[in-house]
């Protein structure tokens, strides 16, 4: 038993900061709208301030504190920073996004924000976990209140329909998850990710051979973060969750919570699993292009925009594994760069839906038809958007795809790579399809329609980010990899 | 062969853990489905444990984990079993099979 360190006690608690800021404010949040002191505009402008607050708080941390924490269970390393940086983004404009939805809640409506706001402590404590058991807390924390957003349209069948789905096989996933934790920490004794390393290294060495369970553990565990960042076939529950959700969960869910499972999945299987590459690389090549392959198969064929969308993002989140198979600092940085561009194209494509949905009611494809007449602005947003999901140039999906793919023709899975632009141009077709209707229509439709000021502004925002992150990706870049390099060792 | 080993617990924990999935897929009631997920939690506990008492019998990290995984399960149950019963409010039955009203 160590003694008391009034210093260290210091550090650990000023490292974890952001994440105690947040927590104590969304408490507050919560709180005030159980009790009914607040109504929902201010509980709204209240959680942006929170987030701006909790921003300060962790760019102050990375500036002043680095390194372990917690006796190394958690970490407030550069990776940390990057992926904290984009769930608080997405946090924002998710809040933002959910003004109009909220003021159409019948009740509950200050609680909203405080749902998402312990949805974003569980995601930057997840980003930051270096230890099994407090990665699997940060994750349910995460996910369970996300089950909560989901049903929370509670007169809406659909609605709890998406609930219910999302917390059984959300259940089942974290079970799956569990139990290959639980045989990992059989094999070597500790649920500490260095440590784990160090002990599949050292049986290897003795031995010549991995000790018998890790390919069974390692794999539970693949199939667990597959649940959760919707990866084929684990994504069954995806489109439903997707299509009953509130819109501005749905954005949420398919952002910040992806970013926060794909920065964990980055540490347990670069750091974690990195000597037992051999066993899950492949399984990973597998499953990547069975995501582009389906994701994007299936996607052509929907006639729900939310559910189109969600079958896109499947696909993407198998073009973000194609950068995992190359198990060096480049793969981790093309994988975090694609996870930025993806927040704010696939953000921004969602707002649209919640702009078009808020004035026309409808979620349908064919309802876009003419939608450059009604509303030039959203018609332009959304194809910026939709353009960067599909990575045509100069947006900043387009590098994304490039990076990934780079990345993966360095270790020479070429036929990963093949099959990753085959399924683009398959995806092309589908947004283009999309565009075509909105700027081509068939039959003129009439009734112009303005955006929302706070909607305008998330679009903007993300706009914004899709081309600047397109035209001078150089210094994300540079930040990204500098992150990247700090925590994958070398090979 | 002397007594109940660590084999033991771990092919009693993979049985329900099997039992466990094998009711996920089988049952139509909801409230059956959360049992056997939280039979598959308890599973895991039965693993956790019979580690943390063979593996490293000088630490308690298993059975940490394992008091944790109790908590989490119960958090989830309850969330869970509120959407259940919001789901019963639309639908007046939680047959799973019934509550399709997206397709799959």
């Amino acid at each position: 038993m160590t003694p008391f360190n009034l210093t260290q006690f210091y550090a650990d608690w000023a490292t974890i900061l952001p994440e105690c800021f947040l927590l104590l404010w969304a408490c507050v949040i919560t709180g005030a709208a159980v009790l009914g002191r607040t109504d929902e505009s201010k509980s709204g402008t209240f959680a942006i301030w929170t987030i701006i607050g909790t921003l300060a708080t962790a760019v102050w941390v990375a500036v002043t504190q680095d390194g372990a924490a917690f006796g190394g269970t958690f970490v407030f390393d550069r990776l940390a920073v990057v992926f904290k940086e984009v769930i608080l983004a997405g946090v924002i404009l998710t809040a933002a996004a959910s003004v109009g939805t909220v003021s159409r809640l019948r009740a509950h409506r200050g609680e909203y924000y405080g749902m998402i706001l312990f949805s974003a402590v569980g995601m930057m404590l997840m980003v930051s976990a270096t230890e099994l058991l407090t990665l699997y807390i940060a994750l349910e924390l995460s996910t369970v209140t996300l089950f909560v957003l989901a049903a929370y349209h509670k007169t809406n069948r659909k609605s709890a329909e998406a609930g219910l789905k999302y917390v059984i096989l959300g259940g089942i996933s974290s079970a799956i998850l569990l139990y290959g934790v639980a045989i990992l920490y059989g094999l070597t004794g500790t649920t500490e990710l260095a440590r784990i390393s160090q002990g599949i290294q050292r049986q290897f060495m003795a031995s010549g051979s991995f000790p018998p369970g890790l390919a069974l553990a390692l794999l539970l565990i693949l199939a667990g973060f597959g649940f959760k960042l919707a990866l084929a076939p684990f994504h069954m529950w995806a489109p439903d969750v997707y299509e009953g959700a509130p819109t501005p969960i749905t954005a949420f869910l398919s952002v910040a919570s992806k970013a926060a499972a794909l920065a964990a999945f980055l540490r347990v299987f670069f750091v974690g699993g990195q000597p037992a590459q051999l066993i899950w690389i492949q399984a990973i090549a597998a499953l990547a292009a069975l995501a582009m392959i389906v994701g994007n198969a299936t996607a052509i064929v929907q006639t729900n925009i939310k559910r189109m969308l969600a079958y896109s993002s499947v696909a993407q989140i198998g073009y973000m594994l194609v950068g995992a198979v190359a198990l060096d600092p480049w793969g981790a940085t093309s994988i975090s760069y694609y996870a930025m561009a993806y927040l704010f194209a696939n953000m921004g494509a969602f707002v649209c839906v919640i702009a078009f949905a808020e004035r026309t009611g409808s979620e349908e494809i064919s309802d876009f038809s003419g939608l450059s007449r009604r509303s030039p602005i959203l018609a332009g947003f959304f194809a910026l958007f939709l353009l960067s999901l599909a990575g045509v140039p100069p947006t900043a999906g387009f590098l994304a795809k490039y990076y990934v793919f780079a990345a993966a023709i360095q270790k020479g899975y070429l036929w990963l790579v093949l099959v990753g632009v085959a399924t683009s141009v398959v995806a092309l077709y589908y947004y283009a399809t999309v565009i075509m209707k909105m700027y081509f229509p068939a039959e003129q439709t009439e009734g112009g329609f303005p955006v929302a000021r706070t909607l305008t502004i998330v679009l903007a925002v993300s706009a914004l980010g899709v081309l600047l992150l397109g035209i001078l990706p150089g210094p994300v870049v540079d930040w990204i990899k500098a992150a990247a390099q700090s925590f994958v060792p070398p090979t | 062969m002397e007594g109940i080993g660590l084999t033991h617990y771990l092919t009693l924990s993979a049985v329900v853990f099997c039992i466990g999935v094998f009711g996920m897929l089988t049952r139509r009631n909801a409230v059956g489905v959360l049992m056997s997920i939280e039979l598959m939690f308890n599973a895991v506990n039965i693993t956790l444990v019979a580690f943390a008492r063979y593996v490293t019998p000088a630490t308690i990290t298993g059975q940490v984990v394992a008091i944790f995984t109790i908590a989490v399960a119960a958090a989830e149950a309850t969330v869970a079993l509120a959407i259940v019963l919001l789901i019963y409010q639309h639908h007046r039955g939680i047959d799973v099979d019934r509550i399709n009203f997206m397709k799959w």
